[in-house]
């Protein structure tokens, strides 16, 4: 099954998130960090600084295609649309999202000698796992390992399963957290489309 | 203490007292919410004070994510300032039951809106049991029609065991759901009649909200609006004039010299300012456990056991529906989570006379666990969460059922005077315990239960009854109504029997509790309170 982009803007519209930089993403808004491994820009005022820069997008990609399940493609466009509308006017989110994937990076590159998202499926797998994420409660002011939960595992788990999309993967095309109206509840089989088309 | 009206506090925010206040409410659930509106609306000066905040609706779709993610409180209930004492044979969760901010309970409520039966105003003289109401159905009849579209119910008249009404319900109910066609096949078999469920949420546009659009999390919170909460009310007052003070804890009532009048109502603000408000009447809408606790704290050297309390009863016979329900795994795909609402109930077994307590059964729509929920929690991912999810996901199937709890004097609500509060004042004591006969009836609906379930072929694999019930989040009873001042604390219009100008309105006031869910009874007494007080002050 393929995410799209159409995908990440049903589950930011649910959540009450921004589709704006989604909907008509534009170069000028592209504000990459100064920094490679994406640990700057968190405190900035700047209103064009919406967008997370790009090694917080890569690793939220990598994270995506260890936590999404094999059958799951377009993990990129999925991920991107999806981020950039959750940051948007959440400045506080943005700084921890940013800085938790920039400390998830920098371990990867303690621990095996590359960026996570450099590293292979397996390997980013062992990590999280040899972290505690899989065992830890999220948390955006704890540990690494707590924070990493919050803000890319729940997050990523959070985007796809209260999506119609990774709904339907379970069997549900309206899941809990998405306003997919009043018709599948009485349907006797799911709808490949489901309400929202 | 005490400061002068008209002068705003620091934060831009006036919380000072209203200079001509007709009426003070104390509380803005529904109860509080409709009695100050009709008030308002007719041209009184109202003001309301809320203990907790105002909420905004521009944060609701992150309220929900945070329930979804077990992130915290999704309403900010705990802490100091909600702290509680649990003494009975029971565990009481308080504050799982509760929420203070303008619009009350309701900002979490599941939003199931019955009529009570006729013979529950008359337990006493039917069946011997509890105690009757000073008033009975006949009464209440035109407030509950009025509760109803104030609350915009969706409803159907197909209940053949509901009691009799004069009207539609202003919105048409929400269809039977695909579980509930599966359960029918069960219930026909087996001689049950399922009819639907009335609903406080828009199934069409209603009083400027949207339809319901199938979050899912009606109950701790509905981000469309569709869901029917006090803060409707709350606008409509203010719109008609009233004032409503959040973040306000009313502390004490005071009383005149005399005795026979509230003089006034002590709160707090958050900038740690005591003020007085002042008013010809006051209403007393915090729901029942704060009703009788504010009246607990109010005592005096006149009134040493606390504000109309000289039947001794504030407090007493605190009552909840028990909740009993069972479940287990179908053979076929059961198409549950999709809303967070039922639409299909039996009312068959309510008037039954062994057991003699009402009970209410449910088809539930939302059994068993919700992929998004199970995935964030979950201990792994990828493949294997997908499987697991699966697993859990797809044929779960349930019942459940509120069952009458009696009045017992051994049940209260009291108050703790070794913890205090963030200002200082004992925090409530909730005594609950369930007895031998709620426990006979507990037995009965799980006898229902287990005999539809096994129709359908479904392997029982959960059960809630007498050795493990639960509150259903009910409070009732402790600030009971009646005729006799030495057996009740107020009168058939909701006013204490002690103090001529105060009102206690909410579920605190039912004798008896029947076993349907409150909020309409409640929103019925409120709107039937406001009518009396109203006329008080026209003399």
């Amino acid at each position: 099954m393929e995410l799209t982009r159409r995908d990440a803007l049903a589950a930011l519209a649910a959540l009450g998130g921004s589709t704006a930089g989604c909907t008509a993403p534009t170069a000028d808004r592209l504000e990459h960090s100064e920094e490679s491994d994406g640990s700057a820009g968190g405190d900035t005022d700047d209103a064009v600084a919406v967008r997370p820069d790009e090694g917080t997008l890569a690793t939220m990609t990598a994270a995506a295609e260890v936590v999404f399940p094999s059958s799951v493609t377009g993990h990129r466009e999925f991920v991107e649309a999806y981020v950039v509308g959750r940051v948007e006017d959440r400045e506080v989110y943005r700084t921890g999202l940013v800085q938790t994937a920039a400390a998830l990076d920098a371990t990867a590159r303690d621990w095996h000698g590359d960026g996570f998202a450099a590293l292979d499926p397996v390997v980013r797998d062992r990590l999280l796992r040899n972290l505690g994420v899989d065992g830890a409660e999220g948390d955006p002011d704890g540990t690494l390992t707590d924070r990493v939960r919050h803000y890319v595992v729940e997050e990523l788990l959070f985007a796809l399963y209260a999506s119609p999309t990774g709904g339907k993967l379970v069997g549900i095309e309206n899941p809990v957290g998405h306003p997919g109206g009043t018709a599948s509840y009485r349907q006797a089989t799911m709808s490949e489309s489901g309400e929202n088309g | 203490m005490g400061s002068e009206s008209g002068t705003a506090g620091a934060a831009g925010v006036d919380r000072t007292p209203s200079p001509d206040a007709d009426v003070c409410v104390v509380g803005s659930g529904p109860a509080g919410a409709l009695l100050a509106h009709r008030l308002a609306d007719r041209g009184r000066d109202v003001v309301v004070l809320e203990a907790g905040p105002r909420f905004s609706m521009d944060d609701r779709e992150e309220r929900m994510e945070r329930h979804i993610r077990g992130t915290g409180s999704v309403w900010g209930m705990g802490g100091e300032r909600d702290a509680f004492a649990s003494t009975g044979e029971q565990a009481y969760p308080l504050n799982a039951a509760r929420v203070k901010g303008v619009g009350g309970t309701s900002l979490h409520w599941q939003g199931m809106v019955m009529r009570l039966h006729e013979r529950d105003f008359e337990m006493q003289s039917r069946h011997g049991v509890g105690v009757d109401w000073p008033i009975d159905y006949d009464d209440l009849r035109p407030y509950y029609a009025a509760a109803e579209r104030a609350f915009g119910v969706a409803g159907a008249s197909d209940n053949p065991y509901a009691p009799p009404r004069e009207e539609p319900h202003p919105l048409p109910a929400f269809p039977p759901s695909h579980s509930d066609s599966i359960f029918a096949e069960a219930c026909e078999r087996l001689g049950i009649d399922m009819h639907s469920v009335p609903n406080a949420r828009n199934s069409e546009p209603y009083d400027g909200r949207s339809p319901c659009v199938g979050y899912g999390t009606c109950k701790p919170v509905c981000p469309s609006g569709a869901k029917y909460t006090a803060e409707s009310h709350v606008g409509k007052a203010e719109a008609a004039g009233a004032r409503v003070v959040d973040r306000a804890p009313v502390q004490r009532l005071e009383h005149d010299d005399s005795g026979e009048r509230v003089e006034a109502a002590v709160y707090a603000t958050p900038d740690g300012t005591e003020h007085r408000q002042r008013a010809e009447q006051f209403v007393v809408a915090a729901g029942g456990v704060e009703t009788p606790r504010l009246l607990l704290l109010s005592e005096s050297p006149q009134y040493p056991d606390g504000l109309a309390n000289s039947s001794g009863l504030v407090g007493r016979f605190f009552m909840d529906h028990c909740y009993a329900g069972m479940g287990g795994r179908y053979d076929a795909p059961t198409r549950q989570k999709h809303v967070g609402f039922n639409t299909s109930e039996t009312h068959q077994f309510y008037d039954d006379e062994t057991p003699v307590e009402g009970m209410k059964m449910e088809f539930l729509n939302y059994a068993g666990p919700s992929p998004v929920m199970e995935a964030v929690r979950a201990d792994t991912w990828g493949d294997e969460l997908l499987g697991r999810l699966k697993d859990a996901y797809g044929t779960h199937i349930a019942m459940g059922a509120l069952v009458e709890q009696l009045p017992r004097e051994e049940n209260y609500v009291g108050l703790d005077r070794s913890t205090t509060d963030d200002h200082g004042n004992p925090v409530p004591e909730v005594h609950w315990s369930v007895g031998d006969r709620t426990k006979q009836a507990l037995e009965r609906a799980n006898e229902v239960q287990r005999a539809v379930l096994e129709e359908l072929g479904v392997d029982v694999e959960w059960a809630v009854g007498p050795g493990n019930t639960g509150p259903a989040f009910h409070h009732m009873g402790t600030t009971r109504m009646g005729t006799d001042p030495s057996a009740s604390v107020v009168d058939p219009d909701c006013r204490s029997h002690d103090l001529e100008n105060c009102w206690l309105v909410g579920s605190g006031v039912f004798p008896t509790g029947g076993a349907m869910n409150p909020t309409l009874t409640i929103g019925a007494l409120s709107l039937r309170a406001a009518d009396a007080l109203d006329a008080e002050l026209s003399e």
